[in-house]
């Protein structure tokens, strides 16, 4: 949730790193137009010569599809796709400094909340999906949508739901109440350690998992604006419905619904176990969950402020860099090549999360969880992707933790809101 | 005289560094990084003088350390502190002519409703054409001058797409990478002769949409036209700004002066938590300091005593702490102080219900033991060192005059250690007055200070504090963090010199 930017200086420490290294790697580096493993078979007579190259930057999980489908590419095109795998979770960051500086890739994947700030910082270029657009879930289009165009091609959509354990709660609860009771009931048989888990970080707190319930009582982070996607300008989180859900939150902690000490191991590790009911996550932790042979259903999460309690959706896609020599093939590659359903299709299948894109997705809900999880995503709202959004999540998880912990709600809503403004308001 | 297989030796080595340097040169030359080359081609020749002749000797033995001090201290403050004056930052990085193409090409709407045209690029003379097929068959060409008209002699392919016309090459795929994929992303084939129509642009070379422009740059006044608002390029801050002071981004790096360096010491939201934040930086360094070096000279004396059975092995299982990364260290301690889960408040306190984290002060003893926990192996290793150096014959002399165990301790052993030690536990002070890693991994700053008006916490130290500020918001602020770096950097140097200062008088005394 937090990036972790690299220092300027740090920068430039790397740059006389790099030039140490181009001393000691002398004869075995490339030459920068990649002889690599995915280069061009050139076994083919139909294929063009190999003319240039296109770098994308992928995590390890779409690393081995993107090389496969890149062959494809250079057969066709004659242009080598080298693909990096990089981590996930540093990846926005390198590319944010490394890109102007042109070390950074043609293409990278990514997810759509970064979109905010590599547009302001004019790291990415628009992607014009086209007709192509009416293919994916609205929900993934939305998110990659900034400022009225769209920055990337959808792949996947993410987000969490309620996971029953179908053994010891075979009901679907029917409001929040419900479930509440029937959690503290299987507590009160010695049956269950906790009535129901919402993971939370000691310190940081998770306003992540929180967020369907905050939503249920109206309560928003910004304002949409009449364009679509949110106003920066006007942050609504510190209103009164904001206020109204702290003050549920704080009684919710003191009732023992919501537990500080339950942070995410212990949470799905319970669970696993069979001594939840209940758990508020998402697709990652289910395979601990059928390790632990436990049964159980995706469903919505009911809602204990009266609105509906849907979850933040995030969207993973593929997006081109504003700094890329080759914007013609970079941009062929991402429409043509992996906009196709098959692509989308073998993007799904490695990754496990439902396809963005709407065919893929239908689908795959012959699978219970895939359509529990689903569906769950496709009322929900895409996460913001401004920029601004960085300057709330600590603040907003660390007041909601002193929340759970017993302080006065309302005032530390209200300060936190002064906080985030004043963090906006200065950089 | 030297023996010759010194002599080849010496020479193999610096051909060795010679080729490396010819390489480095290369390659540095080939990306136009002058400055480096100059660098590089200034140590090989200072190098190549002073290891083939022998008439440095002592620079033989200063070179490799000045070379390196060059690099890593001198080059990379006066980087930072290039940096420190100029607004550099996650949106303002590039030039603001890049920063005017972003502009522009970040707001060019599709018109709405406008059709998908598939496309073929072509050439004539070196000038580009777009060949388009429309959803209905219908084939149009055009170029940047001559607006889009229809066409009823093109080729077609299976599909019915337009894929060559009379008169022009199609371009083929090689062309359109490199050189030409710019200028063919930047083409634009107007619709009509009404300029209002918008224009054909394509992105992928394989369709074309219409577009509309709806910012317009004015490059003799410097502004640019946004739906209507003008924007005016601000040189003092790198970006455009419009009348009610919004800014469009991405803007530009310009040089500020002291602007951050003002900023840090005038802004009130700093100053506010400062103060307490600077108290408890300084009251966190120097007890992990002092506790681990009393821990760790404490198991250096015991563990040295002659009498102790199995020394290597608990000298062995000591370095532990010191072997696990820090930051895997913290997570394990996180889980453990878990106030209901946790192994220290469930097993060893009995199922206690101590807040270790959340409570400001708790939270604070949690950080000084965690830390002691990782500290405390590498001064027992130091200790020992130094407890080893000591000549036993001093040791027995003061036996012989009469001096108890503790006088021996407290008037002979303790000098030796303090003088020996005294450089690397002022080190010891800096680098805990910045452990940024261990408090962002175990408390993150927490608990939240609610009084205060920015984003600080009660167990925040300088670093993780100005971190925030510097990173935490919308925007990296790279200028902004420089100037703070140079900031701690001078007062953890002050810090220092007078630390040393003191160690001198240690050794005076001794």
């Amino acid at each position: 949730m937090r990036r972790t930017s690299v220092k300027a200086t740090t920068k430039a420490a790397a740059l006389l790193a790099a030039v140490g290294m181009f001393a000691a790697g002398c004869g075995s580096s490339s030459d920068g137009n990649g002889s690599d493993s995915a280069s061009n078979p050139g076994g083919e007579s139909s294929a063009p010569a190999a003319t240039g190259t296109i770098t994308v930057w992928a995590d390890e999980t779409r690393t081995p599809i993107i090389s496969e489908i890149g062959k494809t590419f250079t057969d066709e095109k004659g242009v080598t796709v080298k693909v990096v795998q990089k981590d996930f979770g540093t990846l926005k960051d390198e590319f944010t400094t490394q890109a102007p500086s042109g070390k950074g890739p043609d293409i990278l994947i990514g997810a759509h909340d970064w979109i905010g700030a590599l547009v302001e910082s004019g790291g990415i270029a628009p992607v014009e999906l086209g007709d192509k657009a009416a293919e994916f879930q609205d929900v993934a289009v939305e998110a990659f949508t900034y400022d009225g165009q769209t920055y990337g091609l959808p792949y996947a959509v993410e987000n969490i739901a309620l996971i029953r354990n179908t053994d010891l709660a075979p009901e679907a609860p029917a409001s929040w109440d419900d479930m509440v009771a029937t959690g503290k009931q299987l507590v009160a048989d010695k049956k269950a350690k906790l009535p129901i888990a919402i993971q939370q970080d000691p310190t940081n707190g998770d306003p992540y998992h929180l967020f369907p319930l905050q939503q249920s009582f109206g309560s928003s982070i910004f304002a949409t604006s009449p364009e679509g996607g949110y106003d920066a300008s006007q942050l609504t989180i510190g209103d009164q419905n904001g206020i109204e859900f702290a003050q549920w939150l704080s009684d919710a902690a003191k009732n023992g619904v919501i537990n500080p000490n339950v942070s995410y191991d212990i949470a799905t590790g319970e669970f696993a176990k069979g001594r939840v009911p209940y758990i508020i996550t998402g697709p990652w932790a289910l395979a601990a969950f059928d390790e632990g042979g436990i049964n159980y259903s995706v469903e919505e999460i009911p809602s204990p402020g009266g609105e509906p309690a849907v979850p933040f959706v995030g969207v993973q896609g593929l997006m081109v860099s504003a700094h890329s020599e080759n914007a013609v093939a970079a941009n062929d590659f991402v429409l043509n090549y992996l906009g196709t359903e098959e692509a989308q299709q073998k993007l799904f299948e490695v990754g496990g999360r439902p396809s963005a894109m709407t065919s893929v997705f239908e689908q795959s809900k012959d699978d219970p969880i895939y359509e529990g999880f689903g569906t769950v995503g496709a009322n929900g709202v895409p996460q913001p992707n401004i920029p601004a959004m960085d300057a709330v999540w600590a603040e907003w998880g660390k007041t909601e933790m002193a929340i759970i912990k017993g302080g006065d709600p309302a005032k530390l809503w209200k300060n936190m809101t002064a906080k985030i403004q004043k963090t906006i308001d200065g950089s | 005289m030297r023996s010759s297989s010194g002599l080849v030796v010496r020479y193999a080595l610096l051909a060795l560094v010679n080729a490396l340097a010819v390489y480095a040169l290369m390659a540095l030359g080939d990306l136009g990084m002058w400055k480096g080359f100059t660098a590089v081609l200034v140590a090989t020749v200072a190098i190549d003088a002073v290891y083939a002749s022998g008439r440095f000797v002592p620079m033989k033995y200063l070179l490799p350390g000045l070379i390196l001090l060059l690099v890593y201290q001198v080059y990379v403050v006066f980087y930072t502190g290039a940096v420190a004056l100029t607004n550099s930052s996650e949106f303002n990085q590039g030039t603001q002519e890049r920063a005017v193409n972003v502009i522009l090409a970040q707001n060019e709407r599709r018109v709405e409703d406008s059709p998908q045209y598939r496309l073929t690029v072509l050439d004539k003379d070196g000038e580009l054409a777009f060949l388009v097929t429309d959803p209905e068959g219908e084939v149009f060409v055009g170029t940047a001058d001559e607006p889009l008209e229809e066409v009823d002699d093109a080729t077609l392919d299976d599909s019915g797409k337009a894929v060559a016309l009379d008169g022009y090459t199609t371009l083929p795929y090689a062309d359109l990478i490199g050189a030409r994929a710019r200028e063919i992303t930047a083409y634009r084939v107007p619709f009509s002769e009404d300029a209002g129509d918008g224009s054909l642009k394509t992105q992928d070379a394989t369709n074309a949409y219409v577009y509309e422009p709806t910012a317009v740059y004015d490059e003799a006044a410097g502004t640019i036209t946004r739906d209507g608002v003008v924007y005016t390029a601000d040189e003092d801050t790198g970006y455009f700004v419009g009348p009610d002071g919004a800014e469009l981004t991405p803007g530009w790096k310009v040089n500020v002066g002291l602007a951050n360096f003002t900023r840090i010491l005038t802004n009130d939201d700093i100053r506010g938590p400062f103060a307490k934040i600077l108290v408890w930086t300084i009251v966190f360094a120097f007890l992990a300091v002092a506790l681990s070096f009393a821990l760790g000279l404490f198991t250096a004396i015991a563990l040295n005593d002659p009498r102790m059975r199995f020394r290597r092995l608990y000298r062995s299982l000591l370095l532990m702490p010191y072997a696990i990364p820090a930051i895997i260290s913290a997570g394990v301690f996180k889980g453990m102080l878990n106030t209901q889960f946790g192994f220290v408040n469930e097993v060893l306190l009995l199922g206690a219900d101590l807040d270790w984290l959340g409570d400001p002060w708790l939270a604070k003893v949690s950080l000084v033991l965690v830390n002691l926990w990782l500290g405390y192996p590498y001064m027992f290793l130091v200790a020992t060192g130094a407890l080893q150096a000591i000549p036993s014959d001093v040791v027995e002399a003061a036996t012989v005059d009469g001096a108890g165990p503790w006088n021996v301790f407290r008037h002979i052993k303790m000098p030796y250690i303090l003088v020996a030690t005294a450089p690397l536990l002022i080190a010891s002070f800096a680098f805990n007055f910045n452990n940024y890693t261990l408090v962002a991994a175990l408390t993150n700053g927490g608990p939240p200070m609610t009084g205060a008006e920015v984003s600080a916490g009660h167990t925040d130290i300088l670093i993780t504090f100005v971190y925030e500020l510097a990173f935490g918001g919308e925007q990296a602020l790279y200028g902004f963090a420089s100037a703070i770096s140079i900031l701690i950097f001078l007062f953890v140097g002050v810090i220092s010199v007078i630390g040393f200062r003191q160690t001198k008088r240690f050794e005076e005394m001794s």
